[in-house]
């Protein structure tokens, strides 16, 4: 009863004509990063956040969650029609939605993805709103021994699943670390890392290195490999894009399975939407009364991990939310938001900023519904940004990346370490060192030196503190599994090839 | 990239990477010790960085190992995409140009440059669509930061 009367203030909020015009942009501006290969919603939070200072935060909140789920919408329009996902998590979208696409039934594979994001990603919200509540309550009983090791055990699954090598994922989130402790140190005046410069005094913003590694970085990466696809034609008018009966049956698991798949994904640092689709579709396929038709154009097969890729979005803010720990690069830029507003996700988060939580949770049901309004209408407009050249585009992304940058703090040494971290993320992708595991050391570095500290204060330099609290010694213990899973051959082996299905 | 050849390219990438990061964690735990470790109140400034620094360090080394235990490339193997690369590094290099010229040329002129270049230069545009697309960009950028958000550019000599 007390989140239906949450839920309803929060749909006050969300509704204001402030409100409901920002998440229109955020979702529309997601919807078309979403459809653009190489410009993920990462890099245009990150770009757009410093744009948003002069926002209500709720409202700048609102806009931003909106890119998040907005592009996991867009994600699958490339894949239907070109056969590139827009996003990594539509990589498995491109089985049996091109399939249909050449088979003309483009319109209905765009179709399905929108209907099964919208049924997903609404689900996906109702899960956040009943889980995140009592998990708040719950950690509300934490100390600094079990923060810290939360955000071991958090950034232990980032790295596990984040790419093919994990000590390039170990020594990415190190290097996280490392640009965390720039600056005068937390309980002391000690500088350190700063070579001297007084513009390090106040430690690297982590807006510079998110731009950096997630625009630029991208951009970079994008001219090495120039090259275009075909694309499909999207059939005009809204009659065409909308699948048959016979198809909406054939979806009718596939819509349940991708939103509960999707969901408690989510809900876990590190695996992200590209498994929870990767996972959805497998069990899609192995549930199916015809598994040999799957990847030759069968509606599940779209569906499915369409569903997922959505409402894992629901069970990503969760921890985000509840326990200020974001399990992705996206949701660490998200959190990066919060802080800036002076906001600190966290247990109390609900409690302290009721009209924020329930305000942001209600625009999501508000942006699905805009999400599904757009999407389907408006589908061969978004199409034709893919007609966008990358000769107009990318000085457009220059342009942006350092607008914001210097919006934060009107400073040209920031414009120079954004260059650096540009090439930072461009060699990163070049040598297949994945960038979550640097941007989450990086979000979290601070708090976790913070915890670690505080932990051993509380205990006199005695670190059994850390393993004689069940909770905390749990998690740690869960965390070192995680990381010496790859010394076990079979173990290492189902690891890498679940991060090389997906993509 | 493909193959054994793939792999050794890589191999090398790891070499080297591994290297530079092995030498900026000798360099975090150098710095670490000057930092204190214990206080009478709990751990000191230098008491995390030395932990990461180390870990950093013996991490660098595995991949170095690892790097050169790997099989050597078979004969007349393709190699690296260098012109994609070259091509990247060149579009980096006209960015921090662009950047560096921001104190002197500000923003709306530096950008301009920048996408002149990057139309004309990196895809072989005409000059009239380069210039057309750099002239529709910064104005823009102009309407929709400047006068539209309000948001401040960097300002050159020209105060633009």
């Amino acid at each position: 009863m007390d989140i239906l009367l949450s839920l309803g203030q929060g749909f006050l909020v969300a509704l204001e004509p402030i409100n409901l015009f920002w998440c229109f942009v955020g979702v529309f501006l997601g919807t078309a990063v979403g459809v653009m290969p190489g410009l993920g919603p990462a890099a245009t939070i990150a770009m757009l956040l410093p744009l948003t200072f002069q926002m209500p935060p709720t409202s700048a909140l609102i806009m931003l969650a909106g890119i998040y789920y907005g592009a996991k919408y867009g994600g699958s329009t490339t894949a239907i029609l070109l056969n590139v996902p827009g996003e990594s998590a539509s990589v498995v979208t491109c089985l049996d939605g091109y399939q249909m696409a050449r088979k003309g039934r483009a319109g209905a594979a765009l179709g399905i993805a929108a209907i099964s994001s919208f049924v997903a990603g609404t689900v996906g919200v109702i899960g956040l709103m009943l889980l995140a509540p009592p998990l708040a309550k719950m950690a509300l009983s934490f100390s600094s021994p079990e923060y810290f090791a939360l955000m071991v055990l958090g950034l232990a699954m980032v790295v596990l699943l984040a790419g093919e090598s994990m000590v390039k994922a170990l020594l990415a989130m190190l290097v996280g670390l490392w640009i965390a402790g720039m600056g005068i140190d937390l309980f002391s005046d000690a500088s350190r890392f700063t070579f001297g410069l007084s513009e390090l005094l106040d430690g690297v913003d982590f807006v510079i290195v998110a731009i950096g590694v997630f625009a630029l970085g991208e951009v970079l990466g994008n001219m090495e490999r120039r090259g275009e696809g075909t694309l499909l034609p999207v059939p005009k008018g809204l009659r065409n894009l909308l699948p048959t009966m016979a198809e909406l049956k054939a979806c009718r698991f596939a819509f349940l399975n991708g939103s509960v798949i999707g969901f408690l994904i989510g809900v876990l640092p590190g695996a992200g939407s590209t498994i929870a689709s990767f996972i959805s579709y497998g069990v899609e396929k192995a549930v199916s009364k015809h598994p040999e038709k799957f990847g030759t154009g069968v509606p599940e097969g779209v569906a499915a991990p369409e569903g997922a890729n959505n409402s894992e979005t629901g069970g990503a803010l969760v921890p985000l939310l509840t326990l200020g720990i974001p399990g992705s690069g996206t949701t660490a830029i998200l959190l990066a938001a919060f802080v800036l507003w002076g906001l600190r996700p966290g247990p109390l988060m609900i409690q302290d900023n009721p009209q924020l939580f329930w305000g942001l949770v209600a625009s999501m049901y508000v942006g699905n519904v805009m999400l599904l309004v757009l999407n389907l209408p408006l589908i061969p407009l978004f199409a034709q940004i893919l007609k966008l050249r990358e000769f107009v585009l990318y000085p457009i992304i220059f342009g942006i990346s350092v607008v914001g940058v210097y919006a934060v703090s009107n400073s040209l040494f920031d414009c120079g370490l954004l260059a650096a971290f540009g090439l930072l993320g461009y060699l990163m992708q070049r040598l297949k060192f994945p960038s979550a595991p640097l941007i989450l050391g990086l979000v979290l570095g601070d708090a976790m030196e913070r915890a670690l500290r505080q932990s051993l204060m509380m205990s006199q330099g005695d670190l059994s503190i850390l393993v004689s609290r069940p909770i905390a010694a749990g998690m740690l213990i869960v965390a070192a599994v995680l990381l010496l899973m790859p010394l076990f051959r079979r173990a290492n082996a189902l690891r890498v090839k679940a991060i090389e299905e997906n993509g | 990239m493909s193959g054994a050849s793939g792999r050794h390219r890589l191999a090398n990438g790891d070499l080297w990477s591994g290297a530079a990061l092995a030498a900026l964690g000798g360099f975090v735990i150098n710095e670490a010790r000057q930092w204190e470790y214990m206080t009478v109140e709990g751990p000191g400034p230098g008491f995390f960085p030395l932990w990461y620094g180390i870990a950093m360090v013996l991490l660098s080394l595995v991949l170095v190992v690892s790097a050169l235990r790997r099989s050597r490339p078979a004969a007349g193997h393709t190699g690296t995409d260098w012109p994609g690369i070259g091509r990247a590094l060149l579009c980096w290099a006209a960015f921090t140009l662009s950047v560096l010229l921001l104190k002197w040329l500000g923003l709306i002129l530096s950008l301009a440059l920048l996408t002149l270049f990057i139309a004309k230069v990196m895809y072989g545009k005409p000059l009239k669509v380069a210039l057309a697309t750099a002239v529709g960009n910064v104005a823009g950028f102009y309407l929709v930061f400047h006068l539209a958000l309000g948001v401040e550019l960097p300002v050159g000599l020209l105060g633009f």
